[in-house]
């Protein structure tokens, strides 16, 4: 399948990642190339075949709802490039 | 021999028995460390390291031996980046479960982290922000990857033992190309829980060692049913080290047609040959069996394993840590950080992976690597039901050149060719060192086994290596 530049903007803006003018031409060509051999799997002929959504045979794993101590906000927070309080800071987002 | 030098299990005797004290072994290392890691880059971030002052004298199985970390692996206290610009100054506020086991075992986490690819991305740790490892036995080779730093590490002394992680060949590739051992367990054998996420339906915790009986000992310690990690199986842990039986009398090996064919390195081939002739002088039984899908297992990975990626990685949007680069607005502001805090592969990556979800094409890839993921763990099914194990190549060739694939990703991705299935079906499989090229490069011995049968694989690589000389043989670094 071939991809072009307008696919590639497009899904770097969905990932959320710009992309400078130069990266994307690179990208174009490798991807290209990428694309081109994993297209290999369009031949083999799966119809019946369940797709392996998991490797285990385990499913609906739960766990008893017992309450624990989970870290602080303080904890939490050191990490945090920029925050106000118990909170995490990020730009304005309602104007 | 200097104390760095010696195995884990020839350091335990020594500890237990108190001819040598634990902070004696922190010691060799890091003079060893001082003396070649300009060299290899094996470490990350050494200027800013302080030494382990007081080593805690802690009892139990494991004796106070340090334990280096592959950087992907949270350490409380301890900054954990996965060689990301995008991670920097990242220190944890907990701990990964195997870190955990480790401390409860008797370990100390060696203070230094081992260099990666960034993200765990790529086959050579040239993926790193802090610049590639190089190979101890050719400085101009790369140490394969992604855990290039942990391998090079333990091959050059700088490290007793270490963790890594495998996705699709992270361990086994760098441990074939440094000429140490290393085993990546069955899927839900070992805890994920704090280990940054790369492909979650892939990624494992192993060892890396400079012997069997290493990585026996070492598995065992970070082995177990883990309540944070719902993946981990709940199956009791078998004592691996009675698994080292020294017999592997008829035992039936496959070995896989479609892993000899073009694009293997001839002489990578001649020491496989010679080791699968060792196995059946030491009276395995050994037979040629087909895996058919094989050759679909790297485009299969590169779908999965990305689209998995570009939904882990989501979480780096410079607001909970790490980089944030400046901006008024909230997109802005994710989309510089993110173009500005990840390397080129990473990118290339989550785009690839966002891609593979992205609508309109999820059926024609994601999907349908899925349904092929199926048939190549259907392929492996079948011949563990006839077979006891597998033995293969790790990787088809010898340790690379730095720099000669680093710009086709493409090239990079085929490295991966004979581990990739391996993660994509959940079995487990350990790399060995089984020979050498004629420019004195390391080849390793892959075997493989069914799922949480990785007693077959300590008790075929221990055979093997207890009937050979290569695990012996150092570096001339």
């Amino acid at each position: 399948m071939a991809i072009d530049n307008e696919t590639i903007r497009h899904v770097a803006h969905l990932a959320r990642i710009d992309l400078q003018a130069k990266e994307l031409e690179r990208l174009h060509v490798q991807l290209h190339e990428i694309l081109g051999f994993i297209d290999k799997i369009s031949n083999l002929n799966i119809e019946d075949v369940l797709p392996a959504s998991h490797i285990l045979p385990i499913s609906n794993v739960l766990r008893e709802d017992i309450p624990h101590t989970s870290l602080t906000p303080e904890r939490a927070l050191e990490n945090a490039p920029s925050k106000k309080g118990n909170f995490f800071s990020v730009p304005k987002i309602i104007e | 021999m200097e104390l760095n030098q010696l195995t884990a299990h020839e350091l335990l005797v020594r500890l237990k028995s108190g001819s040598v004290a634990s902070e004696a072994v922190q010691e060799a290392l890091y003079a060893r460390i001082e003396k070649v890691d300009s060299k290899i880059n094996a470490y990350v971030r050494r200027a800013d390291f302080r030494k382990n002052d007081a080593v805690n004298k802690k009892q139990g199985l494991l004796f106070s031996l340090p334990v280096t970390v592959k950087d992907n692996i949270c350490t409380e206290g301890l900054n954990t980046e996965c060689c990301s610009k995008i991670l920097a100054g990242f220190c944890p506020p907990y701990e990964a479960t195997v870190i955990s086991k480790l401390k409860k075992a008797g370990a100390e986490i060696f203070p230094l982290k081992a260099n990666m690819d960034e993200f765990a991305f790529g086959s050579s740790t040239e993926n790193s922000c802090f610049g590639p490892t190089h190979n101890p036995w050719n400085l101009g080779c790369v140490p394969g990857g992604s855990s290039g730093g942990s391998a090079a590490a333990v091959a050059a002394d700088e490290a007793i033992w270490a963790l890594g992680s495998d996705t699709g060949g992270s361990i086994r590739q760098p441990a074939s190309f440094c000429g140490v051992v290393g085993l990546k367990p069955t899927y839900g054998r070992v805890s994920r829980f704090g280990l940054i996420a790369f492909a979650s339906s892939l990624d494992q915790i192993g060892p890396i060692t400079k012997d069997v009986e290493d990585a026996a000992i070492l598995t065992q310690a970070i082995s177990g049913y883990d309540p944070n990690d719902s993946t981990s199986v709940d199956q009791d842990v078998p004592d691996y080290l009675k698994s080292l039986t020294k017999d592997i009398k008829g035992l039936r090996v496959g070995i896989p047609k479609e892993y000899f064919v073009e694009g293997m390195d001839s002489e990578v081939k001649s020491v496989i040959e010679q080791a699968v002739n060792k196995l059946k002088t030491l009276g395995a039984s050994v037979k040629e069996v087909s895996l058919p899908h094989t050759e679909y297992a790297v485009p299969v990975y590169y779908i999965i394993a990305t689209a998995e990626a570009s939904s882990n990685l989501a979480r780096f949007d410079g607001v909970q840590y790490g980089y944030r680069a400046k901006s008024d607005n909230l997109i802005e502001m994710y989309k510089r950080t993110r173009a500005e805090g990840f390397g080129d592969e990473a990118k290339r990556r989550i785009i690839l992976g966002t891609f593979a979800l992205s609508h309109g094409y999820y059926d024609a890839y994601y999907l349908r690597a899925l349904k092929v993921r199926t048939l190549i763990k259907q392929d492996f099914d079948r011949v563990f039901a006839e077979f006891d194990c597998i033995a293969a190549p790790t990787s088809p060739t010898p340790a690379f050149k730095l720099g000669e694939r680093a710009s086709e990703p493409l090239k990079m991705y085929l490295s991966d060719i004979y581990t990739i299935s391996v993660n994509l079906a959940g079995i487990p499989a350990i790399s060995i060192p089984c020979g050498f090229t004629k420019d004195k490069l390391p080849v390793g011995l892959q075997i493989m086994a069914g799922s949480f049968n990785e007693e077959m694989l300590f008790r075929v690589a221990h055979t093997f290596e207890q009937n050979t000389e290569w695990h012996k043989i150092k570096s001339s670094l």
